[in-house]
């Protein structure tokens, strides 16, 4: 390392060859470090130089952000002013100071306020969004618990074996390291409304069964479009295949922590494997168990390219999740995102969408606190 | 660690104690296997189905005609037309689309500037929190800390709105600006960062080398598992992004009829390949989809042990 070289340089110095040595000579080794030594900033001062460019970027676009979508949520009557720059309160101002400047007669320009206006139209009749929060809460209660339970068994399973484990877990890994899109498209070929689907193949040649049409509209060679409950399977087989690699990952590394010494006691009281699982693996498994139910139901919530990957080739604008007007299985994301991109001069009823999650999210994080606080063994 | 002896009353006893084990362990192994297969399926389906033919592929998709997966049928034009720049469909019509290598620029391109920048302020920032002293440490890492909580799809609506005044639309500044800085990438090095010990600090103030000295010659170099972890991590998240890149860089063709400059990701590029055109073209998307893993699992064998270690810490994707 170049900090230990230059101490070694100074020890090599030649010393000076006279019999005697001048005290000026001697002082040599003392101002060459002190003059090496940079004009030294308090440390308050370097860490606050090393913190502007990450600080840039956090007040630029998540600081600010969150902020200025909660003004939005809340601006009512509002389109975007070209020009006026993205702060709520900036365009809140531009768009008061409008002034008619048609030369038609009567002009009416609506002035934006703030208000609650936004909520409420996100549960007027005929409006998708409380819809989009049924079908999320719909995958979700469905998807959660049953992607924990089988990578649960399939950790255990895993741990218990020495032969091919790290094969298996290589398997068990791979989706992790795919592209949602992608894989998502093959799903959406293995549920194929042709009678060269994968799913359909097997179906028809293990239990003999007709071809169904999984994901798509009414066209041949079936009669009737797909229906909501067979896109919900589909849906729910991808995120399960999409989302046990990282829990087993997770509980595979609990497990590994837990001392082996139990496992020993418990055998030699002659428990059985599973009252060892129920009684042992689990309660010392639970902090992990904590944390992945906790994040898969906050991650759940936001699911959407997930459920639109499915859907793959219909729409290419990402929009779309079955059915006529693309919307059987819209998630609350999508709903924000479409909203967003259709109507992008009208920021103000996707942002209340996106503090409306955000309510969801925190209530099932708190709820989930409260409940694991009698649950969890650390 | 030795195995242990086990001791039986009789000789049935041992029996049946190894019949349970055997039938455990099929039991274990049958679940893993069928999982397993599983996982693998789609795999199977991807590279199979991105070697046939396309006027093949499409025949078996009709009938299920399995002899048209024969090897007979295998061939490389699915790929070819992947990267080419026309298409003809069944019926002999032709059209313009863009070629893959294009995405694959793009993505590159947005891929290496948006790492090296969260990289840069990931690295500066947990320095300033792992070792130096300030006032307002705690409450700006509160702040950071509470940001993780809030969904991204809140700062998304902004940034969107953002973009468009900046009239940022369709540019790499977009693209990659945007994600600049990564809160987790921060948590996750300052870790690193307080795990080396104090004595190094110390000795590296007495031999008279600055803070920022210390934090490149001695730091960085002791922490780079932690940042290659987070450089693999950040490549892989710009490769698979998505949501954004559909939100700002949304022009389909390499040159529109404005003159723009098509901006999609390898992601977009792949959910609009013959979007509109789709039929007929399935085996040449699973050609595409094919395209875009490939790249990720040569990453994945090449850096498992980074990978694997980064991703048991933060569960973040994409």
């Amino acid at each position: 390392m170049a900090l230990f070289k230059k101490e070694r340089k100074v020890a090599e110095a030649p010393m000076p060859s006279g019999d005697v040595l001048v005290a000026d000579e001697v002082k040599v080794v003392g101002p060459l470090i002190s003059k090496r030594r940079r004009v030294s900033l308090p440390q308050w001062a370097t860490a606050w130089i090393v913190l502007i460019p990450a600080l840039i970027f956090l007040v630029m676009f998540m600081f600010y952000p969150i902020i200025n979508t909660f003004l939005y949520a809340f601006l009512q009557d509002f389109t975007y002013v070209p020009g006026g720059g993205s702060f709520a309160l900036g365009q809140f101002i531009s768009a008061m100071s409008q002034t008619c400047k048609s030369s038609y007669g009567s002009c009416t320009i609506v002035y934006p306020s703030f208000g609650f206006n936004n909520f409420a139209e996100l549960f007027v009749e005929g409006s998708v969004f409380p819809k989009t929060i049924l079908n999320t809460a719909e995958l979700v209660i469905i998807e959660v618990p049953l992607t924990i339970i089988i990578s649960l068994l399939i950790a255990t399973f895993l741990n218990s074996i020495k032969a091919l484990k790290g094969l298996y877990q290589t398997i068990f890994f791979l989706p992790y390291v795919t592209n949602t899109i992608a894989l998502g498209l093959i799903f959406n070929m293995a549920f194929s409304r042709t009678p060269g689907g994968l799913v359909n193949i097997v179906l028809k040649n293990l239990f003999n069964v007709d071809p169904i049409n999984w994901l798509s509209k009414d066209i041949s060679p079936y009669n009737g479009a797909a229906s909501r409950f067979t896109q919900g399977i589909v849906i729910v087989v991808y995120s399960i295949w999409n989302g046990i690699a990282f829990k087993i990952l997770v509980f595979m590394s609990g497990l590994a922590t837990i001392d082996k010494q139990y496992y020993d006691a418990a055998k030699i009281d002659g428990s059985s494997s599973f009252t060892i699982w129920r009684r042992i693996t689990l309660p010392l498994l639970s902090p992990q168990i904590l944390y992945i139910t906790i994040t898969s139901f906050i991650g759940a919530f936001k699911m959407y390219t997930g459920v639109m990957a499915v859907y793959q080739g219909v729409s290419a604008d990402g929009y779309y999740f079955g059915g006529d007007d693309g919307t059987t299985w819209m998630p609350v994301v999508g709903w924000i995102y479409k909203r967003l991109a259709s109507d992008s001069l009208k920021p103000g009823i996707s942002s209340a969408g996106s503090l409306v999650l955000l309510a969801i999210i925190m209530v099932i994080t708190a709820a989930q606190f409260a409940v694991s606080k009698k649950r969890v063994h650390y | 660690m030795a195995e242990h002896v086990m001791y039986f009353a009789d000789e049935k006893a041992q029996r049946i104690f190894l019949a349970k084990t055997i039938a455990k362990k099929v039991v274990v192994y049958l679940f893993l296997t069928i999982f397993a297969l599983f996982m693998l399926a789609p795999f199977v389906i991807m590279v199979i189905g991105s070697f046939i033919e396309a006027d093949a592929f499409n025949t078996f998709e009709a009938n299920a005609d399995f002899s048209m997966l024969g090897f007979s049928h295998w061939g490389l034009s699915n790929y070819a037309v992947v990267f080419a720049e026309k298409y003809k469909t069944g019926t002999g019509i032709e059209f313009d689309k863009p070629s893959f290598a294009h995405f694959f620029l793009n993505t590159f391109i947005v891929a290496i500037g948006s790492t090296t920048v969260t990289v840069v302020t990931a690295v500066l920032a947990a320095f300033a929190f792992a070792r130096l002293q300030f006032k307002g440490k705690d409450l700006l890492f509160t702040l950071l800390l509470a940001t993780m909580m809030i969904p991204g799809e809140m700062m998304v609506i902004t940034n969107f709105m953002t973009t468009l005044s900046l009239k940022w639309t369709n540019t790499f500044a977009a693209l990659i600006l945007v994600h600049g800085v990564s809160v987790f990438y921060i948590f996750y090095l300052r870790q690193t960062f307080q795990q080396i010990p104090n004595e190094l600090y110390l000795a590296a103030k007495v031999d008279g080398v600055s803070d920022i000295g210390y934090l490149l010659k001695v730091m960085v170099p002791i922490a780079m598992p932690t940042i290659t972890t987070i450089l693999i991590l950040s490549m892989m998240g710009s490769w698979n992004s998505y949501v954004w890149p559909n939100l700002v860089a949304n022009e389909t063709w390499r040159y529109d009829p404005s003159g723009t400059y098509s901006m999609k990701l390898v992601s977009n590029g792949l959910m609009s390949l013959f979007a509109t055109q789709q039929d007929g073209a399935d085996s040449i998307k699973i050609a595409g989809s094919m395209v875009v893993t490939a790249p990720l699992f040569l990453v994945f064998i090449l850096f498992r042990k980074y990978i694997m270690r980064g991703v048991s810490r933060s569960g973040i994707k994409g």
